[in-house]
């Protein structure tokens, strides 16, 4: 690893074939995401790790490191671009972090205390979406899902299995289980699928669990997320 | 006889005088008087303006997110709401009987609510009224008047609701919606520093609150024809009670005297409740009219809170508190004391009992347990009952088989005392308003005895408001006389 780049001017040193994000986690710099997942093929859909690479916008993602770059990301003008990213997020669905189980451990309100996101601005969807509490240990709440594949790509390219799905088109784009019923107790679905694990926010949720972690202890309590290793 | 001055035979030809929304309460609720040619009040009604939905949207969410859900009914009393919402989720989880760790966490955390929530009404919200008069001048009479001219009085009170806030803080994680308590216990228990932090401050706040108590009895003491007198009506009165009779602001059974102190019922569980209290809906009012089924909607209403606990219990279960409450029963020469401004003292009797049993808890070593869970066969109903800063809370749930809400019901302090808290503005207004020229401080006599009650609008309605004032006043023709504006 003798081959460089840099990042906000500090240089990272990378691997062949590593993206421009795998080296800066591996640095221990952050760049804002939310779909990306180590263990997982970027998707490149949220546009949260958006960089310049020698002044052009790139996901950092799914761009290859090159020797030599010049990568900007904790620039006043992209985070202000994230932050419109993360209020449309948060107003086309229904994100009620006060009484979210998942709050103090969701990447999705942890990145937009981070970069300072204040309001929503936008006018909210307030979108009707049914929670599926049809599975006796898994609670579906679709209400706070921002389409980032990532429990597809864990029950896919993981557990071996198609659970769940994005389907539909645009904004009409929605998570879906793989059941003709439409309810996950008629999926395959098993307690230890990687799939019920990575989801950055409060959409897949194992029953009779919420708030038993007090406040405090919870993971971007302990540090922000910028701080918090992946 | 309960119902005079609530509607006026002709109310086209009458001139309106708006108190909106109410001040220094929590909450958005106006105050309509109907007055005829010759100033003389016709009508007189408290309207809760506000629309009430936490009932029908919590319905269908899971029934461990409830307790953290339903407490943002409120930013004063949130731990009423937060701890009736678990007490009724332990009965889903089947937990019938708590570790002893959680339930003296859940009654630490609720004893620091009552502490704050009593010092913040005492001392903020109604101390300007008490000290410089309810016709005073209006630039002075707020809590930095308050400051300004009895600093120690205003500095004990800050630091008083300051500790009970604390004891949130470290129970449930947060001063305000925390997440302590889970169906079936806690999620955390306290280490030796948090005990020790609270502890160094303890046997002050004890000493604060008894002062407090002394405060609130000198004023009945100084002023009796004005004290045992405002608002003052009859009428039953309601509150849970522990066991022997003993008062316990966290569980218990309803017991129930009639206005001459009589016991009316007694040692009713929670469960049963529907079989006493039934609601009544106006049609000028968001707030329901709770009353007594056996005596009807005309005759069953009935008052909750500090002026109905300390009268209904046989004791109270710390020392000194105790003895304020038997002077206080001694003061009332034989009968119930039903003037509004009693809940005042009253309410400082319990803050005492609160700083007292909270003193208590914390030289309990269950407070340092590590067993913060039980657990057994699933149930579908549940019933979350505790004494709230503002008189009783009723919480009832039923949970489908796949966990979540399927009904709620929500019976909050404010509601039981609506149709008191129209009596005790109708008694004022005859007395004060009555045939003379409306003035902001006499209007302010109306909103003195509405704050007696510490009413929580926002829970009794479920919605939350702004406290800006202005009243106006309006011919018979409907053109405007007179305006008085208010900030918050």
């Amino acid at each position: 690893m003798s081959e460089k780049f840099t990042l906000d001017g500090q240089e990272i040193l990378f691997r062949a074939g590593q993206t421009i994000i795998q080296a800066a986690q591996d640095a221990g710099a952050w760049i804002p995401h939310l779909c990306y997942h180590p263990e997982f093929k970027p998707h490149g859909s949220c546009k949260l790790c958006t960089v310049t690479v020698n002044g052009r916008h790139m996901a950092s993602c799914t761009t290859q490191a090159a020797a030599g770059q010049v990568v900007e990301s904790n620039t006043e003008a992209l985070n202000g671009e994230r932050r419109t990213l993360l209020q449309m997020l948060f107003v086309e669905g229904n994100h009620f972090c006060p009484s979210c189980e998942k709050s103090g451990d969701c990447k999705l309100q942890a990145t937009a205390y981070e970069l300072g996101m204040m309001t929503p601005h936008f006018d909210h969807f307030y979108p009707s979406r049914p929670v599926d509490a049809s599975h006796p240990e898994v609670l579906l709440d679709f209400n706070r899902c921002i389409l980032c594949s990532l429990c597809v790509r864990a029950s896919r390219d993981v557990d071996g299995k198609c659970v769940f799905a994005l389907s539909g088109r645009g904004i009409g784009t929605r998570l879906v289980v793989n059941a003709a019923s439409g309810r996950l107790v008629d999926t395959d679905v098993a307690m230890d699928d990687k799939a019920l694990s990575v989801c950055p926010v409060g959409v897949i949720l194992k029953k009779r669990r919420g708030f038993a972690v007090p406040i405090g202890e919870r993971t971007y309590d302990q540090a922000p997320i910028s701080e918090v290793k992946e | 006889m309960s119902y005079h001055l609530e509607t006026a035979e002709h109310p086209e030809t009458l001139r309106r005088v708006a108190i909106d929304p109410v001040s220094r309460v929590e909450g958005h609720g106006k105050v309509t008087l109907l007055l005829d040619e010759a100033n003389k009040v016709q009508q007189v009604r408290l309207h809760i303006v506000e629309f009430r939905g936490f009932e029908k949207f919590i319905q269908g969410r899971p029934y461990w997110e409830v307790p953290v859900m339903v407490q943002r009914l409120c930013g004063i009393c949130p731990v009423s709401h937060h701890l009736a919402a678990a007490k009724a989720m332990d009965a889903i989880v089947g937990a019938k009987r708590l570790t002893p760790t959680a339930e003296k966490v859940r009654r630490l955390m609720h004893y620091g609510q009552i502490l704050q929530s009593h010092a913040l009404h005492f001392f903020h919200l109604c101390s300007p009224d008490l000290l410089f008069g309810f016709g005073s001048d209006v630039g002075q009479r707020n809590i930095v008047g308050v400051a300004a001219r009895h600093p120690e009085t205003a500095r004990r009170g800050v630091l008083i609701r300051k500790f009970g806030q604390e004891a949130i803080r470290i129970t449930a994680g947060k001063r305000i919606h925390g997440t302590g308590a889970i169906p079936g216990g806690v999620n955390k228990s306290l280490s030796v520093e948090e005990r020790d932090f609270l502890l160094k401050d303890a046997y002050q706040i004890v000493a604060w609150c008894r002062d407090a108590v002394r405060l609130a009895r000198e004023l009945h003491e100084t002023d009796p024809a004005l004290y045992n007198s405002f608002g003052i009506f009859r009428s039953h009165f309601m509150s849970l009670i522990g066991a022997n009779g003993a008062l316990d602001l966290y569980d218990g059974k309803l017991r129930a005297r009639d206005d001459q102190g009589a016991i009316y019922f007694d040692d009713v569980a929670q469960s049963d409740y529907e079989k006493y209290i039934q609601e009544e809906v106006k049609p000028w009012s968001y707030m329901k009219f709770p009353y007594f089924r056996t005596l009807g909607n005309e005759h069953g209403w009935y008052k909750v809170g500090p002026l109905a606990r300390v009268q209904n219990c046989d004791s109270m279960p710390t020392p000194l508190a105790d003895a304020e409450r038997r002077e206080f029963i001694d003061y009332a020469g034989g009968s119930p004391m039903h003037a509004a401004l009693g809940y005042h003292w009253a309410r400082m009797i319990e803050m005492l009992h609160a700083a007292e049993t909270i003193k208590d808890l914390l030289h309990d070593p269950d407070l340092l347990g590590s067993e913060l869970m039980a657990s057994g066969e699933r149930g579908f109903e549940g019933f979350g009952m505790i004494e709230a800063p503002r008189g009783t809370l009723i919480h009832h749930y039923r949970v489908d088989e796949n966990d979540l809400v399927s009904m709620c019901n929500l019976i909050v302090s404010t509601t039981h005392n609506n149709q008191a808290m129209n009596e005790a503005i109708r008694h004022v207004a005859r007395r004060y308003l009555h045939g003379r020229e409306i003035t902001e401080g006499l209007l302010n006599h109306i909103e003195v005895a509405i704050r007696a009650f510490d009413p929580c609008l926002s829970c009794a309605t479920h919605a939350l408001g702004k406290m800006p004032l202005v009243v106006e006043l309006r011919d018979a023709g409907g053109e405007l006389v007179h305006q008085l504006s208010r900030n918050a």
